[in-house]
């Protein structure tokens, strides 16, 4: 039984809650009194609670339970929302995210929450928050270790709830001890078979060892799990009795009062926690019937995808080479037959490319959050507009354009918008608006960060510019509008007149201008003085496949990324001149060093190549800086799979990866940016 | 004894001018007849360069550099075995490949103190079977990054 399978379902699902907490609250804030939100993070709350129970995550579901208690509060009017609770609120989803995270990267989930759980329990008995916070500093991780304790020894507060709130319901609780047969061979399956057989008759509360460890079958032959359900005893065990390879089955009713009777209690709102859980049972009812209509897709490993592809890109190869060969024999049926396979593996190549596609909305997602937050760390009025998160966009570059669009939005919050009493002055609503926009346009996607607010100041901004030498003063007569703002790009500039947290950390835009040319993208400003800006990224539809320059040098064959590429050009040997052991060009005015990359790629002479009179050059640049790259002829334009050259050679100096051309040979795609100098 | 004898360990037997190599089974992935080889600029002389392997670009590096021999004209029996070391996914040009044979792990030695010239710590041992002397080969140690990153940078 493999358990990673398992604690991958759980992680998963985990991040659907956690995602549907974030928007939940999120639509809270701007409706506080709308009960279809304040249902649906119940709900949320609720699910995620019970699997990590099941799943032996103690933390995790103390918090989420306290969470759910809190909300059912807000359900009956005892607590009002308010913008403090909020921030309690999103911290506790922090929490619980950050915990989740830990158990997908390997960890046991465990975590110091007793001050979000503080604070919790504050707001559902509806005591002010400060007060919690000026207690704050008491607390620390010995609480936290106490916890833990109750957990491994007995039933924690919240199991101990559900059982008792469950026998007010008519349930039955049941303390179930199952052995297993000595000579059993699977253990973990077997438990897996009881636990399938409980959950179609009830509800599994706790199981001793937890579900982990009997997972890894790291318990003796018995194991014991209490049990809410609305059957009888006698039907629970011949029901468990089926599975095969089990010795014993005792089921015991259990009053959950009696054995909180016996402990100490010290909780003072476990009444109310009681009348909350009934409701919530309610709920998952309903809920997990409307869940299974939910999920129509399916989860593939992208590996596969590239496997696919690979594959798929064979059959290209060899449909070339069948189209020749009809084209030779000249044979009717055989051409037939060849066409029509070449439009069904046309249709097959565009099916392969969007399946690795995914909306843009992942990456969105997460930002009304952020901006809230810096929003409200600035003392500013920010609202966020999302257009066309549906835009949809290769897997790849999704992954990377994460933090280059974080950080244009923490620009555009810190120094675009305004202050609330400036924007005011300047006759404009108090509330700053950040317009975040995504669409297609040919094999581009387009996503615009739009602001209304102060705009750029270009005198600010030439100012800068020249006082770090990033241009001269001659030449900043002759920029344009959209040429200032872009110096702001430049490496070595950052506008901010104090350094804050948020922005002008050191790593400036031109960072972010470098990701987005990796990427194959541009970045492009315009603004506006006190009307606002809008940064304007274009990024190729997909990374695997990019237009390429194709080039000779003697008989071997690379590719220069067009993302790169300048212009091209022919130039006569005479035309070449020196500097500081440099050859260079004048190219358009501008000096432009000359890569031979005849020599830097070690390319074997062929003596038959007279020296021509004229070169071909490849004007590539990276950022400002541009260099000529001498090739030996121009093969053309191409549109070509972009490939890894495997672990074994990945650092191989300025090659970046490799294609197969048409004829099925390998030709290497050279990194440009390595050989600007 | 019989215990011992049925401790087989499969092996792809391969020739490099007059001596056999053998390499486990489970790591190799396919035995290839020699195809183009596009040169890769920047890299060890043992690296020839990459193969269209099936769609997959992969790296091709010639054994025979790689143990210090002299280099040969490829001819109709050279072949590429595929081999799989870790993460990574190599061809490794042979002159010739031989044999599957099984061999008993009681049969294997380790490598005798005095080799050649040739630094060895990439020779797992040597199985003599019959009249023939197998050398087994420790893939990990024939593909280390760091000896490649040395010969990089004496290259460099």
């Amino acid at each position: 039984m493999d358990t990673t399978e398992y604690l991958g379902v759980f992680i998963d699902e985990s991040n659907e809650h956690l995602e549907v907490l974030y928007n939940q609250l999120l639509a809270l804030e701007k409706n506080p009194n709308e009960k279809k939100i304040i249902e649906e993070i119940f709900r949320a709350a609720h699910t995620l609670k019970g699997m990590s129970a099941t799943m032996g995550f103690s933390d995790l579901a103390n918090l989420t339970h306290k969470l759910e208690n809190v909300f059912d509060a807000i359900k009956y009017e005892k607590v009002t929302v308010n913008v403090e609770m909020m921030d309690i609120l999103f911290a506790a989803v922090d929490h619980l995210n950050e915990m989740v995270e830990d158990i997908s990267s390997g960890g046991d989930g465990t975590r110091d929450v007793s001050q979000a759980v503080e604070q919790l329990q504050a707001i559902e008995s509806g005591n002010s928050v400060s007060a919690v916070q000026m207690k704050e500093a008491d607390s620390t991780t010995q609480q936290q270790e106490a916890t833990q304790l109750q957990h491994v020894q007995g039933l924690d507060e919240f199991e101990l709830t559900i059982l008792s709130e469950s026998s007010d319901r008519g349930y039955s609780n049941y303390e179930i001890n199952v052995t297993l047969r000595e000579d059993c061979l699977l253990k973990g399956a077997r438990v897996f078979m009881v636990f399938e057989v409980l959950e179609k008759l009830g509800e599994i509360v706790k199981s001793e060892p937890s579900v982990n460890e009997l997972e890894e079958e790291q318990f003796d032959t018995s194991f014991t799990v209490i049990f809410i359900s609305e059957h009888s005893k006698e039907k629970i065990s011949t029901n468990i009795e089926k599975v095969s390879e089990i010795e014993q089955v005792e089921v015991h009713t259990f009053s959950a009062s009696t054995y909180k009777a016996d402990q100490q209690s010290n909780d003072k709102a476990r009444d109310e926690q009681q009348t909350q859980e009934t409701k919530s049972n309610k709920d998952k009812k309903q809920q997990n019937s409307a869940k299974t209509s939910a999920n129509k897709t399916i989860r593939v490993n992208i590996d596969r995808l590239d496997v696919l592809m690979n594959l798929f890109e064979e059959l290209v190869v060899d449909r070339g080479r069948l189209e020749q060969i009809s084209l030779d024999l000249n044979h009717g049926d055989l051409q037939e037959t060849v066409e029509h396979m070449s439009r069904v593996s046309s249709d097959l190549q565009s099916i392969i490319l969007t399946m690795r596609m995914v909306p843009i909305e992942q990456v969105f997602n997460r930002f009304p959050r952020m901006i809230r937050q810096l929003a409200r760390d600035l003392n500013k009025n920010v609202e966020i507009e999302i257009i066309g998160a549906e835009t949809e966009l290769d897997r790849t570059v999704i992954d990377e354009i994460g933090d280059p669009l974080v950080h244009l939005i923490r620009n555009a919050i810190d120094h675009g918008i305004e202050s609330p009493d400036e924007r005011l002055k300047k006759g404009k609503s108090e509330h700053g608006t950040i317009k975040l926009e995504a669409y297609h346009s040919g094999n581009h996607v387009f996503i615009e960060i739009e602001d209304d607010g102060a705009g750029i100041n270009k005198e600010k901004v030439l100012k800068k510019a020249i006082a770090n030498g990033v241009v001269n003063d001659s030449q900043s007569e002759l920029l344009s509008d959209q040429q200032i703002f872009e110096l702001i790009m430049a490496s070595g500039f950052s506008t901010a007149d104090t350094v804050s947290d948020i922005s002008g950390r050191g790593v400036g835009l031109d960072v972010v201008k470098n990701t987005i040319e990796s990427l194959g993208g541009r970045i492009s400003i315009d603004a506006k003085k006190d009307q606002g800006s809008i940064f304007s990224i274009q990024l190729p539809l997909t990374l695997s496949i990019i237009s390429v320059l194709l080039i000779e040098l003697q008989n071997e064959k690379y590719a220069i990324p067009l993302s790169s590429i300048i212009e091209t050009a022919i130039i006569h040997r005479d035309d070449i001149m020196h500097a500081h052991n440099t050859k260079v060009i004048d190219f358009r005015g501008k000096v432009v060093p000359l890569a031979f990359l005849n020599d830097i790629f070690t390319v074997p002479a062929d003596d038959n190549v007279i020296d021509n009179e004229y070169i071909s050059v490849v004007i590539v640049k990276k950022g400002n800086k541009m260099t000529g790259l001498v090739v030996d002829a121009f093969i053309g334009q191409q549109e070509v799979v972009l490939k890894s050259l495997g672990s074994y050679l990945s650092n191989t100096f300025a090659i970046s990866g490799a294609t197969i051309l048409g004829d099925g040979e390998v030709a290497l795609i050279v990194d440009s940016n390595a050989l600007v100098i | 004894m019989e215990n011992e004898t049925l401790m087989n360990r499969k092996v792809i037997v391969f020739q490099l001018e007059d001596e056999e190599f053998a390499v486990s089974v489970q790591q190799v992935g396919s035995i290839e007849k020699m195809i183009p080889i596009t040169r890769v600029p920047q890299t060890a002389d043992f690296v020839k360069g990459v193969i269209n392997l099936r769609g997959v670009v992969t790296p091709v590096i010639d054994l025979r550099l790689r143990f210090g021999m002299k280099e040969t004209a490829f001819s109709d029996s050279t072949r590429i075995i595929i081999v799989f070391v870790d993460d990574m996914e190599v061809g490794l040009v042979v002159d010739a490949a031989n044999d599957v044979i099984d061999i008993p792990e009681n049969e294997i030695e380790p490598a005798p103190e005095v080799i050649g010239t040739v630094d060895a710590d990439y020779i797992e041992g040597v199985a003599k079977l019959d009249d023939r002397l197998l050398i087994l080969l420790n893939l990990q140690k024939v593909l280390t990054e760091d000896e490649i990153h040395e010969l990089k940078s004496v290259e460099g």
